[in-house]
């Protein structure tokens, strides 16, 4: 009789465990999870982002009895994990992130030369190339919007945008976005090069000018009022990234500014991806859309970095002899911060050692933060419902 | 000045709040004069009804709201305070029963619609005055039809009355059920190649960077020739504007830091740096409560 109990209740106990609910779907998650964490350890692949992202997949694959009312998956109501995803799929972990990027960021770069954000619109061009190709597969308009903002390379806006336009692919944008943006280095330095000449990549740029505190002041709040004017629906991260950036700037937030690029990032960080990571179950995961979003995005990078590049060549044609720009920094205008206008410096050095190009690239990265924001609000308010 | 200027800005922000907070999004949206087999009230009766919609994205709480049928006496039935039903969440609908029977709950308002004649209904805001939405019901209306907008809060109405399956009488529901997105619809249908979002979206892009572009061009400028000014200024000179021809060409940047060297040699001038290292005396007073002696065993002795 007892025994029999035993037996019974070990029995059930058993068919909770993951062990008896695992499919081979689990496990190739399971493997894609451990993948991304040894990028990150290993290779040093965005760790920041890609070790949560990791971790997460781990924790929302782990398989489970999904009608034993444990509570406790992403998608069950209630559960702990659904809590905290809350942020992703009411879309307010972004502009939180937002908020960070703007107390981190510093504009004078871009203030110094105003025509350098004129680079970080054309290199939005990645997002709606990838939109067309998207459409030409057969993606509805927004699915295609969602999955094409990957071209931003901005995670938190793809995220944002997702979390609107398309749910369901969300996890796989995320991934994909993230990932591309740690292969900044491999896929960018083959483009420039490509479209570059010799003499091009050694185009020396003027010293900017000194930016006064005033100037630096105004442009958050005259930013702000501008571009959510033209796209009030990028109003939640331009919103937040502009008033992230007047806390930095004002002089007398310091401690709020601190917080906003410290704490509250490295907190919303930790949420965002895990939560991202473990909303990518083996279901919505593993299926044919998940491969034609990595290509796309992988095709949008690249139509971003070459549309920057080519931009400034263009833009080139029209400046004088003395205020010509270095294509190099063309690139930086996808908002891959600061890693692509490191990448420009780098290239700028390899072909004259005395060419910093570092500060005239950051202008166009952080002009492709605003651009890419701009860009998923333009989206959202042609295809949100 | 100061303390001025702070409640003019609080009155500003309370009068925006306070409009903001108004009922403007209230819309008569769909009204039945004859009710024979239709809805039924929670006293088991088919009563003459008003549907309200909520056209705004975000909740509304009509309390206090006046609904009416005479013109000349626009406070005739006031939504009542203090009954949670009558906070509306975004986009829903609500009935109000027109049975000339307030006491039996707040859904039951103070005058009756009468068949055969053009009804005219109107919703008035908090102050009796502001009118919120007016509809006037045809006297054509047949019993268990409605007067409905084709879509809810929409600017057209119909009469619906169950002929057809897009004729349908919806009490309490969207008046037109949406069930895609219109917009990506549109976009499938009329751009499957994508093309024109993308020019449309570039254009946006483009020219909300090119504003700011130009702003701060103009606000550097100006911020330049002030500096320049109050440099002038400060020293006492006349404020001139050196002509383009006269400026001296911009130095390369060795020259300007072989400059900077002298003068940091010839001065020995450091840049203000960030971190300030400062050393003051710093007394501490004794205390017991810190001794480490009450903290710590003694180290045993052999």
């Amino acid at each position: 009789m007892f025994g029999e109990f035993f037996a019974e209740n070990l029995q059930r106990f058993w068919e909770l465990t993951g062990f008896y609910n695992a499919t081979w779907q689990h496990l190739v998650m399971l493997a894609v999870g451990l993948f991304f964490i040894w990028l990150a350890i290993k290779k040093d692949f965005e760790p920041m982002l890609l070790v949560p992202i990791g971790f997460g997949m781990l924790i929302g694959n782990v398989p489970f009895n999904l009608d034993a009312g444990l509570e406790v998956g992403i998608y069950d109501e209630g559960s702990v994990l659904n809590i905290l995803y809350n942020g992703v799929s009411a879309g307010w972990y972004p502009p939180l992130i937002f908020l960070g990027i703007g107390a981190m960021t510093d504009f004078t770069a871009l203030i110094a030369n105003p025509k350098l954000m004129l680079i970080g619109a054309a290199a939005q061009f990645g997002i709606f190339g990838a939109y067309m190709v998207a459409m030409a597969i057969g993606f509805a308009p927004d699915q295609a919007g969602a999955l094409a903002i990957i071209g931003g390379a901005d995670g938190p806006t793809a995220i944002f945008l997702s979390s609107k336009l398309a749910p369901n692919l969300m996890g796989a944008i995320a991934v994909s976005a993230y990932s591309y943006m740690a292969l900044v280095p491999v896929i960018q330095p083959p483009i420039m090069r490509l479209l570059t000449t010799k003499s091009e990549r050694r185009i020396k740029m003027k010293p900017a000018r000194a930016v006064s505190q005033r100037e630096k002041i105004l442009f958050p709040i005259v930013g702000m009022l501008l571009t959510c004017f033209v796209v009030p629906s990028g109003l939640p991260l331009l919103g937040m990234l502009f008033f992230g950036n007047l806390l930095r700037e004002c002089g007398k937030t310091k401690r709020l500014a601190n917080t906003a690029s410290n704490a509250l990032t490295d907190i919303v960080t930790i949420l965002l991806g895990m939560t991202v990571g473990a909303s990518t179950q083996a279901s919505s995961f593993l299926t044919k859309e998940t491969i034609f979003i990595f290509m796309l995005g992988f095709m949008a990078f690249i139509i971003a970095s070459a549309s920057g590049v080519c931009f400034v060549k263009l833009f080139n044609l029209l400046l004088p002899k003395n205020k010509k720009i270095n294509p190099l920094i063309g690139n930086a205008g996808v908002s891959a911060v600061p890693m692509s206008a490191r990448i420009s410096n780098n290239l700028g050095l390899e072909y004259d050692p005395s060419n910093y190009l570092l500060m005239h690239a950051m202008g166009p990265n952080v002009a492709g933060v605003i651009g890419s924001a701009v860009a998923a609000g333009v989206l959202l308010g042609f295809l949100a419902a | 000045m100061k303390k001025i200027i702070l409640i003019l800005a609080v009155a500003v922000a309370c009068s925006a709040s306070i409009s903001a907070q108004g009922r403007k999004d209230l819309r008569i949206n769909e009204v039945m004069v004859q009710n024979t087999n239709n809805v039924i009230d929670d006293y088991g009766e088919h009563r003459a009804w008003v549907e309200l919609f909520n056209s705004a994205f975000s909740p509304l709480e009509i309390s206090s709201v006046y609904i009416t049928n005479d013109k000349s006496n626009p406070k005739k039935y006031p939504v009542p305070l203090g009954d949670h039903r009558t906070e509306m969440g975004t986009r829903q609908h609500l009935i109000f029963y027109a049975d000339s029977m307030p006491t039996r709950g707040t859904f039951h308002m103070s005058f009756a619609l009468i068949p055969g004649q053009d009804n005219w209904i109107g919703i008035f805001d908090a102050d009796g005055q502001t009118l919120i939405d007016e509809v006037t019901i045809p006297a054509s209306l047949p019993a268990n039809a409605s007067y409905a907008r084709i879509e809810d809060g929409g600017d057209n109405w119909e009469i619906r009355d169950g002929s057809t399956p897009d004729l349908y009488v919806t009490p309490m529901g969207a008046n037109q059920i949406v069930d895609e997105n219109q917009r990506v619809k549109v976009f499938a249908e009329r751009d499957a190649s994508g093309g024109a979002l993308t020019v449309m979206a570039m254009c946006i892009v483009f020219s909300a960077l090119l504003i700011l572009c130009i702003c701060f061009y103009i606000i550097g400028r100006i911020n330049r020739k002030l500096a320049q000014r109050r440099k002038l200024m400060a020293h006492g000179s006349e404020i001139r504007e050196v002509p383009r021809a006269e400026r001296p060409d911009a130095d390369s940047g060795e020259v300007i830091a072989a400059i900077a060297m002298a003068l940091n040699e010839h001065l020995d001038a450091h840049d203000r740096e960030s971190t300030i290292l400062t050393i003051n005396k710093v007394r501490r007073a004794y205390s017991p409560w810190s001794s480490k002696i009450y903290g710590l065993r003694e180290t045993p002795r052999h």
